[in-house]
């Protein structure tokens, strides 16, 4: 487990340093924006990542919800947790490319924008309600919370297929135009982050196991504890 | 420029600060565990 974890940390370590070179050095320069464009290959496969992890914690609080399984319920936590730090990346990469590009920092009322803090915001939530609730019910309500986050990540991704909004057009699927030397620097970047995201939730899960046995064992502690 | 760097800088202050509180947490929980075991 522990070799296993050395040989990911190694992988990332060099995956992210290749896609730094790629992205700042090695792709080419977009003919409108510039250099300010290279800003993309960190901000999309953020978007991606966080997306990805906030589905694997709608499945595994689906799966808390019917057979109320401990580990589930780990997963869900971590991966809300990952997908935050990532979601937080794409709401402050994304005003810092606008600013140059568009003339303002944020473009109040765009449907793209307004659903990614949206999406961020229940996150939040889910992590305060997790971190504070004293309820025993506190992973059932956090579960219930993690399903309603979810649902606006479909709305996040297709919103700018079916609205008008100010936020480029998807680079996949319909309107996508990319540069293929592009692409294939926007998915090395994809693939560190997604490394780095495996890496930072595998390194969190014992810790967790463990916080948890320690929490109870410090709730018996205090049962057992003659009166002074 | 500036604001490719600004941008890049801010990706990793933002990682970088997670590990950081990540890290804080694992060894007060390790304080913890060394006091359940007193």
């Amino acid at each position: 487990m522990k070799r296993g974890m050395s040989i990911l940390a190694v992988v990332t370590a060099l995956l992210l340093s290749v896609a730094l070179y790629q992205a700042l050095i090695g792709a080419p320069t977009e003919q409108t924006m510039g250099n300010v464009q290279r800003i993309f290959y960190y901000h999309v496969p953020s978007a991606w990542t966080a997306f990805l992890l906030f589905l694997i914690n709608f499945v595994a609080s689906v799966v808390f919800l019917v057979r109320r399984n401990t580990k589930a319920d780990i997963v869900a936590l971590i991966t809300a947790e990952v997908g935050v730090v990532f979601c937080t990346v794409v709401i402050v990469t994304g005003p810092i490319w606008a600013r140059p590009v568009w003339g303002i920092w944020w473009a109040p009322g765009d449907i793209r924008l307004t659903t990614t803090l949206v999406l961020w915001l229940i996150y939040i939530s889910y992590l305060v309600l997790r971190r504070f609730s004293t309820s025993s019910q506190t992973a059932v309500i956090a579960a219930v919370v993690a399903i309603f986050g979810a649902l606006d990540v479909p709305l996040v991704y297709f919103s700018i297929w079916f609205f008008r909004t100010q936020h480029p057009s998807p680079v996949i699927g319909a309107g996508g135009s990319l540069d293929p030397r592009m692409w294939h620097v926007l998915l090395i970047n994809w693939a560190a982050f997604l490394c780095l995201a495996w890496l930072v939730c595998w390194t969190r899960y014992r810790p967790e196991v463990a916080k948890r046995e320690v929490d109870e064992a410090q709730a018996l502690d205090s049962l057992l504890e003659k009166p002074r | 420029m500036s604001y490719l760097y600004a941008a890049y800088i801010a990706t990793w202050l933002i990682h970088g600060t997670y590990l950081f509180v990540l890290a804080r947490k694992y060894s007060k929980l390790r304080r913890e565990i060394e006091n359940l075991k007193k």
